[in-house]
């Protein structure tokens, strides 16, 4: 750890990467597994592919990119949620919409703009090389936040996972903290494209949340081991990457599914016993 | 004892895009009071109750909560998902944490403590439901709203719920807006029970089962001090679709 602490170690792009990931990981575990629980994987997913209409948004107008890809998540998550009430259309089929609609304008803006040279592989699948000291600044900031303000809403939005009718009856206002968490969301999809890439986000928020479900036996346990798993599964697929040469994303979305395979065998199984144990 | 107002409904009705779900509802629930609602399916019971919890907002009429009220709800239904690990006692402090002796009182009441430890999931329809009015009465609230509380729960069991839900009532003096699965059999107790069927078809007080003979012909078996009969006194009668049939009478021009 004092390694990782050493200023001029922080210089080192790999270092940088690992650090920005495992933050990343750290928040992705909790906001995971409420998506994981509220059966929203496919909602992560249209937000996190709008995510590059984002980008192409913040290049043209030359905002800074987490915010305009926070801004244009959460302006799709606002449509979604209005639509949802609306149209007679199944949510499904509105997810998708939305997903490949924003994708395929975001990919159009950017080859619209040719003065403008893009590494779309890196937005795509992640690119380690592309974390920058204030990136990590960014990421740390987020961390604190997303931390403190799931901490604050943790039991309306717990019971609103739950029953949303049980939480509004008994005066928790769910729909509050569900817009509250679909600005989580957003920010952290903000701040994880450079390491994962817009196309693998969700992986980062379900597969370790999922890993975890088969050890745990309370909710707070399993928000905990999927924290942990994603730590793990960067460190992997980080240091995979660096000494195969693949992109980052994919190289920690096949960590995490590792470590999702190893969770279905026996040993998971002890692991919750020894956990129930204690 | 000053009877407060815990939860009124004025001439409230719930309108979804193609159809009135219910009209012109009006009942009130009063401090230590329980109010049944009884009803076909479809008859808007379920809209009822969250219109008076405040979970839908009437489309017409009023819908009136005392202030700073404690609920407690009782959902006809609750899904927990796979993916979600969570046992009894988490439960227990899902919206609020109770006292330890509110909790302690509450597991002993409905007779659930072996299942402490048991997750939400792996429970039998009867289990779940106690342990639903269980997590509901340890937050000592001022009014308990149970959607069908005794559903899923044997003949045995039933009376004893009741029993329970007449208990909490008398321990806590709070309201209770109960809705029965039942057409005609309520809780002994209930002061007033509302039959729905897309709008208040009658209400009135139930009558007790030790004083109608052909009940006790008909459910000897069943014949307990903790269930009454509830007689109808309907002005009208619903066609198969629901709508209301108009009566012939006397003054009746057309055929």
């Amino acid at each position: 750890m004092n390694i990782m602490l050493d200023a001029a170690m922080i210089d080192d792009f790999f270092v940088r990467a690992l650090l920005a990931g495992i933050g990343l990981a750290l928040m992705a575990g909790p906001l995971g597994c409420f998506v994981i629980w509220k059966r929203m994987a496919y909602f992560g997913d249209t937000l996190a592919h709008g995510a590059l209409l984002g980008i192409a948004l913040g290049l043209l107008f030359e905002l800074h990119l987490e915010l305009s890809v926070f801004l244009v998540c959460t302006l799709i998550a606002i449509t979604l949620f209005l639509l949802q009430r609306r149209a007679s259309i199944s949510s499904d089929a509105l997810l998708g919409i939305l997903a490949h609609a924003s994708l395929a304008i975001g990919l159009v803006v950017l080859s619209l703009m040719t003065w403008i040279r893009v590494d779309l592989m890196g937005l795509l699948f992640g690119d380690i090389l592309a974390v920058s000291q204030r990136d990590l600044a960014i990421i740390a900031g987020t961390l604190i936040s997303v931390s403190a303000i799931l901490f604050v809403t943790w039991r309306s939005l717990f019971a609103a996972t739950v029953s949303r009718e049980l939480a509004e009856a008994e005066g928790l206002k769910p729909q509050r903290a569900e817009i509250i968490f679909m600005l989580l969301i957003a920010s952290v999809i903000a701040v994880a494209i450079k390491i994962v890439g817009v196309l693998l986000i969700t992986s980062l928020l379900i597969i370790p949340a999922a890993t975890a479900r088969r050890m745990s036996t309370s909710p707070g346990q399993m928000m905990m081991l999927s924290s942990i798993v994603g730590v793990c599964a960067v460190i992997l697929g980080l240091t995979g990457s660096l000494n195969l040469d693949t992109p980052s994303g994919p190289s920690i979305v096949v960590a995490s599914v590792t470590l999702f395979l190893f969770s279905m065998t026996p040993i998971a199984h002890r692991i919750q016993n020894v956990l129930k144990g204690e | 004892m000053s009877q407060k107002e815990l939860i009124r409904l004025t001439n409230a009705g719930y309108q979804t895009t193609d159809r009135w779900l219910v009209r012109d509802v009006s009942l009130t629930v009063n401090q230590g009071e329980i109010v049944t609602l009884i009803g076909p399916n479809g008859s808007g019971k379920s809209t009822t109750a969250k219109m008076a919890l405040g979970i839908l907002k009437p489309t017409s009429g009023e819908a009136f909560c005392a202030r700073g009220l404690k609920v407690s709800y009782v959902p006809q239904k609750l899904m927990i998902d796979w993916t979600l690990p969570l046992d009894v006692d988490h439960f227990f402090r899902l919206t609020s944490k109770p006292s330890i002796q509110a909790q302690h009182r509450a597991i002993e009441a409905t007779g659930i403590g072996h299942l402490l430890n048991q997750e939400l999931r792996s429970l039998s329809g009867g289990e779940f439901q106690r342990v639903l009015i269980a997590r509901a009465i340890a937050r000592e609230p001022d009014l308990l709203v149970l959607d069908e509380p005794v559903q899923g729960v044997d003949f045995s069991g039933e009376n004893e719920l009741y029993q329970l839900i007449g208990a909490i009532r008398d321990d806590l003096n709070c309201g209770i807006l109960m809705i029965s699965h039942d057409l005609h059999v309520v809780m002994a107790k209930t002061d007033q029970v509302i039959c729905l069927n897309g709008h208040v078809c009658c209400s009135g007080t139930p009558v007790s089962v030790s004083q109608t003979d052909e009940f006790q012909a008909l459910f000897g078996l069943r014949g307990h001090a903790d269930i009454a009969l509830y007689q109808h006194h309907h002005d009208h009668q619903h066609t198969a679709d629901g709508s209301i049939a108009h009566e012939h009478h006397a003054g009746c021009s057309h055929d």
